[in-house]
């Protein structure tokens, strides 16, 4: 069970504004998708949600609770859990230690132990891997590994930015198999995309952001078939 | 007498590997180069001669001392950096601020207690020695060596073998990631501080007893040999810390021993400048490859 509702949310690197007020909201057990060109502010998006940038204004309340400004741990805790732009792996670290961190919030070895078990056998290609070092991974491999890494935090709540980036189409529909089985479970999903037609294909909801504003939303079937969308991301 | 003065060696050596494995953790994680380190190291010495001229003994003043230069550390890191590290200040900032913050500590401590070399209370370990071998050693400096051993072993159980060590680690490689983990990263390194700094402070109290000359500006010298093993092991490499450590011991040792007791720095430096020619990562280094 997890809502997340974002009102005019501001945000700024130094004195460049960045983000001019989003609106936008993920309701409890879908799967939301922004997509939006290079620059856009889609990673700023994220950050400001993590914590790891403070918004400059704007409320983001997560279950009806305010979490704007709050520590990156603390969201965590919370139960929304951010799989990073780029994969972010800790490349020297060895797969397992990967997936251990992603549950360092758990102080229950069993749980842990748990968590772990259900990870390897949702990317059993991980469980070939477990002793080698994170760097080693081929980049669809990472990408599983930084999902699996989240998963083990036991999150209500995934925030995914650009999964697709630098994977081959195969890999990819891999990824968005595993992200519709997620929600199915019951994980709600919020999905960074800047390859549309994938994430459209999986979203219950499509927000379109341009230049740090939220240019056009509506359900992922209507946003679709919008011909400036089609034009601008579906290559149309 | 060779195997002799491979002991001495060693026994130098391991309190500069337990000096320098706190500074290379410092460095490695907090990825701040913090000179105030060598101030621990002093502060460590001089805790230790106090609680033991107030009738301390050893085993408690040490542990004691370590703790203090501890917190210490967690205390001017927290003073002098939390600001640099929020604006995302460079290393050449931390270096200006930890270089003013340092000198201006030794600088007050002389003040206040004046230049001299003090010597820890006579009698504060018996002064017997175990000779075997035609070798001989101190009951100090089996002291020296047991203590070195067993905080070495403590922080290579802390890094490799608890889950506290993993997030160490993760927050070395990418703080901002480790953050997106629940890792409570200020947290976490406020404790790096206290382990590095107790580590220092240690490696004071014990050098102070294998020379038994305490003064404030022992931990600048003692720097000069903590960048020496660093650099030589590697940024941020522990093992690599360990053995340069180590062999820097052996060789002031030995140089003493068969050069000249005042050459001894000048061959550690030149060996610094030897091993960066051939190997610009250090010895153990993998920090340029993994930036690269
Ligand atoms: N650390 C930073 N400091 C200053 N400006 C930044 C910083 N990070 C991003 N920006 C700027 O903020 C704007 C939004 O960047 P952001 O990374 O959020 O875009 P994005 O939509 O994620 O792009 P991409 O698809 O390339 O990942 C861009 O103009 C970018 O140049
Ligand atoms: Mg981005």
């Amino acid at each position: 069970m997890s809502t997340l509702e974002v009102h005019g949310l501001t945000c700024a690197y130094g004195r460049t504004e960045v983000l001019h007020g989003l609106d936008f909201a993920v309701p409890d057990g879908r799967i939301v998708c922004l997509i939006g060109a290079n620059g856009a502010g889609k990673t700023t998006t994220l950050r400001a949600l993590s914590g790891q940038i403070r918004p400059r204004a704007g409320r983001i309340l997560l279950d009806g609770a305010e979490i704007a400004g709050m520590a990156p741990h603390r969201i965590v805790a919370r139960g929304m859990v951010q799989v990073p732009e780029g994969r972010q792996v800790f490349a020297s670290l060895s797969v397992d230690e990967n997936l251990a961190l992603g549950a360092w919030l758990c102080a229950d070895a069993h749980e842990r132990a748990r968590r772990r078990e259900a990870a390897l056998s949702r990317f059993p290609r991980l469980r070939e891997r477990l002793r080698q070092p994170a760097g080693a991974l081929s980049g669809g491999e990472q990408q599983m590994l930084a999902i699996g890494r989240a998963l083990m935090a036991g999150p209500k709540l995934l925030l995914l930015d650009e999964p697709s980036m630098g994977l081959a189409p195969l890999v990819v529909e891999e990824i968005f198999a595993i992200l519709a089985g997620l929600r199915r479970e019951g994980i709600t999903i919020l999905l960074i995309e800047q390859n549309a037609s994938a994430a459209l294909e999986i979203a219950d909801t499509a927000y379109v952001i341009e230049t740090g504003r939220i240019a056009l939303s509506g359900s992922a079937a209507e946003v679709a078939r919008n011909p400036a969308v089609v034009a601008a991301y579906l290559g149309g | 007498m060779l195997a002799q003065q491979l002991l001495n060696g060693l026994l130098l050596g391991a309190t500069y590997a337990l000096f320098a494995l706190g500074f290379t953790l410092m460095f490695g994680v907090l990825r701040v180069v913090n000179l105030t380190y060598g101030f621990y190291f002093t502060a460590g010495a001089f805790l230790a001669l106090w609680l033991t001229q107030a009738g301390a003994p050893l085993f408690l003043a040490l542990p004691a001392a370590a703790i203090a230069s501890g917190l210490i550390a967690t205390l001017l890191d927290w003073l002098l950096l939390t600001r640099l590290r929020r604006a995302g200040a460079d290393e050449l900032a931390s270096l200006m601020v930890t270089l003013g913050a340092v000198l201006a500590l030794y600088a007050g401590m002389t003040a206040w207690l004046g230049p001299d070399i003090r010597r820890l209370p006579p009698g504060l370990i018996a002064a017997g020695a175990l000779e075997a071998f035609g070798l001989r050693i101190t009951l100090a400096q089996i002291l020296i060596l047991a203590a070195c051993a067993l905080l070495v072993g403590l922080l290579l159980w802390l890094m490799r073998g608890t889950r506290l060590g993993l997030a160490i680690r993760a927050m070395a490689e990418r703080p901002d990631t480790a953050a997106l983990m629940g890792i409570a990263t200020a947290r976490l390194a406020a404790l790096v501080s206290f382990v590095s700094g107790a580590l220092a402070g240690a490696g004071g109290v014990l050098i102070g007893l294998n020379f038994n000359a305490i003064h404030p500006y022992m931990g600048e010298s003692m720097m000069l040999r903590g960048f020496v093993v660093i650099v030589v092991g590697g940024l941020g490499n522990i093992f690599g810390a360990l053995v340069a450590g180590l062999l820097l011991g052996i060789i002031e040792v030995l140089t003493a021993g068969y050069i000249s007791s005042g050459l001894k720095e000048a061959v550690a430096f030149a060996l610094l400048v030897l091993v960066l020619w051939t190997r610009p990562a250090g010895l153990f280094g993998t920090t340029l490859a993994r930036k690269a």
